[in-house]
């Protein structure tokens, strides 16, 4: 029974030597040879951000009618920038590193690990910018902030499962890289994140009810549940409080499950054969 | 030159050698760390181009499989001890690649099983795993930490591994900015000063620039006699096998071919490629001949003239080296037979028989016999060049060429000796450097090498 405990002790050990390995690296050369370098992790999504104001806030004169609206805003888009930046590097990371699968033998899930990893160290950065805008703002925070790291750890959950069962796919066709592509502004624009659900669903008929059908996407879930517990659970909608049903917000989770199950059934499926195939 | 003789010295009182003469028994003891236990192993070659997806449904409509499968390894078996230095010799193409592969875990078997006991260092191909954008000591730590390290485990072994590869100065800068020697030397200084308990090269042997060479060959004395520390050896060269292992084995057409004694291995092996030359040789000549074509040499006087071994192709100093000529000359007057002997080790025409010597009392087509004693030999590879010759029109006393029996005509053939590989050509037996008469400040002293032992009966 000892001996069972201390394997998978050491096998553990050996898969988080490798995963701080890996992640460091990627880190280190994200912004090799710029001259910013890490301040990139903080300049992106500001950009990003610049460019979404001033279209959708300032020109289309959208807005959930309050002043905390800039914030949500950068908070739904650093959120998705996550799970897009996520899955398209973890979608890569396996044919990416073929060169070592190739030579070496360790446990190949880890490479996409560290794939999703790297990006959760940029969405912590951004989260900090979000926080500082915050304050600024003037947001007055609720004791639902300490609901947000369960929110961001199924985002990360999601965006993992995503890149296994991606990065899997890749390696056998590398069309995936191109559909994922299209799939992923799909699922951008059919998630409140730059409009506010209240623009399509105050329009009434069957738009509002199949409006309200996007937060069932695990993902618009995650991500609503973190702009409505962080700043603003006054205006936020969420599954939780837009359907009247106790068992109608088990579907995303269920989804998220799900998901995470069949990325590391199809993942654990394939790995063995990945150095062969490439 | 010191160099040369101090190796053959140290093969003299090498331990491991005496250790070798008590049997394989010392390692029979030790635990087995690595069990491949009837390995199966084939791939799914695409003959037809399936790579879109229109001729994807194509083939699937049609029911073809689109691939052929190639079996690579058949019905592997072999244990190696814990203090081995095992090595692993094949022809190209016969599956040594892919069971090292297999050994390491990066290909997985279709059938059978492979259990490693220990940390298993592999160095399969060079760089394992270098980014060039990152400098040499974080490539260092990256390596180390996909090998299983830690951090504090790779900062106890860093000095160590930087010191083996010389690259004190250059530890800070891109690995990019590496020569292909310098990268190539620090992913083999990882891979063997890294603490596993098994070692698996493939073919690193003729890594680096000679003193590394130097230094790479004394890593492995040491480390075959490490009783703890096991080594996994892939290699083309015949010398480091007889150097290093304790044991062999040979794999042929993905199966093992011969296992244990590591000269009987290393002699089945060089065997193996003389045949195959053989035979390829015979095809290319049956091929010339359909098509008309003359081998390189010979010409239409002379289409055939080919120098073969009748004896077998290995031999020892104590042998006589028997071997024929095949000719076809057809043209009336008289012809000469000429051979010479080249090394192609050392290089150079050991012997020639001189132009008149053999005259033929044939025309057509014969085959006549010749024999040489090696006596005077040590051990060496050399091949023979047989050409055909006609008095010359202009001045009897030479002779002219008419086609020589080169490239593939020629025929070689090994001197192995048992003990020791002396690098000189000629043995002790027939030619001595002694004082000068009457020189008075040398002393000579009892001549002792290993391998005049087996000749000099004093």
């Amino acid at each position: 029974m000892n001996t069972v405990k201390r394997r998978i002790q050491d096998r553990y050990r050996y898969a988080m030597v490798v995963l701080r390995g890996l992640v460091k690296t990627d880190f280190k050369l994200r912004y090799q040879g710029s001259f910013l370098g890490v301040a990139w992790s903080v300049l992106k999504p500001l950009m990003l951000f610049a460019v979404m104001y001033v279209v959708f806030a300032k020109f289309l004169r959208m807005s959930d009618g309050t002043p905390t609206y800039p914030v949500v805003l950068l908070l739904g888009i650093c959120s998705w920038n996550f799970v897009a930046e996520a899955t398209s590097i973890g979608l890569r990371s396996i044919v990416d590193r073929g060169d070592l699968l190739r030579k070496i033998h360790f446990p190949n899930y880890i490479v996409v690990v560290s794939a999703t990893m790297g990006s959760m160290i940029s969405l912590g950065i951004n989260y900090v910018v979000v926080l500082i805008f915050a304050l600024f703002n003037r947001v007055h925070f609720t004791w639902r902030v300490i609901l947000v790291p369960f929110s961001v750890l199924q985002l990360w959950i999601l965006a993992l499962a995503l890149a296994l069962i991606f990065s899997t796919m890749y390696a056998y066709f590398r069309d995936i890289a191109h559909i994922w592509e299209v799939l992923q502004q799909m699922i951008f624009y059919g998630m409140p994140i730059i409009y506010p659900l209240s623009y399509v669903t105050d329009k009434g008929g069957i738009y509002a009810k199949l409006a309200r059908l996007e937060l069932l996407n695990p993902i618009a879930q995650s991500i609503q549940d973190i702009r409505h517990n962080f700043i603003a659970p006054e205006t936020q909608p969420t599954v939780w409080n837009q359907f009247g049903s106790w068992w109608v917000p088990l579907i995303p989770l269920g989804l998220t499950v799900a998901l995470i199950w069949i990325g590391v059934h199809v993942f654990r499926q394939n790995s063995r054969k990945f150095a062969e195939v490439m | 030159m010191s160099e040369q003789t101090n190796q053959t010295a140290a093969s003299i009182v090498d331990p491991r050698l005496a250790k070798h003469e008590s049997g394989e028994l010392a390692y029979t003891a030790a635990p087995v760390v690595l069990k491949v236990d009837h390995v199966n192993k084939y791939f799914k070659l695409p003959t037809e181009q399936a790579t879109g997806l229109k001729q994807a449904f194509i083939n699937w409509t049609k029911g073809i499989k689109g691939y052929k499968k190639q079996e690579v390894l058949k019905d592997i078996s072999f244990e190696v001890h814990q203090g081995e230095f095992f090595g692993i010799v094949g022809r190209n193409g016969g599956g040594k690649s892919t069971l090292l592969k297999i050994i390491s875990q990066i290909y997985y078997p279709n059938k059978g099983s492979v259990s490693v006991t220990g940390k298993l260092v592999p160095f399969i191909e060079l760089g394992v795993g270098f980014n060039p954008e990152l400098t040499g000591r974080e490539n260092v730590y990256l390596n180390g930490c996909l090998l299983g390290f830690t951090h504090d485990e790779i900062d106890a072994m860093y000095d160590d591994i930087v010191s083996f590869a010389e690259l004190e100065e250059f530890m800070d800068q891109k690995l990019k900015n590496y020569s292909s020697g310098m990268q190539v030397r620090l992913a083999f200084s990882v891979a063997i000063k890294a603490q596993g308990d098994i070692l698996v090269l493939d073919e690193v042997l003729a890594v680096g620039d000679e003193a590394f060479q130097r230094k790479c060959d004394n890593f492995f004395r040491e480390v075959s006699k490490d009783p703890t520390k096991t080594v996994i050896l892939v290699t083309h060269d015949m010398g480091s096998v007889k150097k290093y292992c304790t044991r062999a084995m040979m794999i042929k057409d993905g199966e093992v071919a011969v296992i244990g004694d590591k000269e009987s291995v290393a002699d089945q092996y060089t065997l193996v490629n003389l045949e195959a030359e053989k035979k390829d040789n015979e095809r290319k000549a049956k091929e010339a001949v359909a098509k008309g074509e003359y081998p390189e040499g010979l010409n239409e006087r002379c289409p055939l003239l080919r120098t073969y071994a009748v004896s077998k192709p290995i031999l020892t100093s104590d042998d006589v080296f028997e071997f024929a000529v095949e000719y076809q000359y057809d043209e009336p007057g008289d012809f000469y037979l000429a051979i010479s002997m080249n090394d192609i080790r050392r290089g150079g025409i050991t012997y020639d028989t001189g132009a008149k010597v053999f005259k033929m009392k044939q025309h057509g087509h014969h085959t006549v016999r010749f024999q040489v004693p090696l006596t005077l030999f040590n051990s060496g590879e050399f091949k023979l060049f047989t050409s055909l010759r006609t008095p010359s029109s202009t001045n009897p006393d030479f002779t002219d060429m008419v086609a020589v029996a080169t490239g593939d005509n020629a025929c070689s053939f090994v001197i192995r000796n048992d003990k020791g590989d002396p690098y000189a050509l000629l043995n002790h037996d027939y030619i001595r450097i002694t004082p000068a008469d009457g020189e008075q400040n040398v002393e000579m002293q009892t001549f002792s090498d290993s391998f005049s032992d087996k000749f000099h009966k004093e």
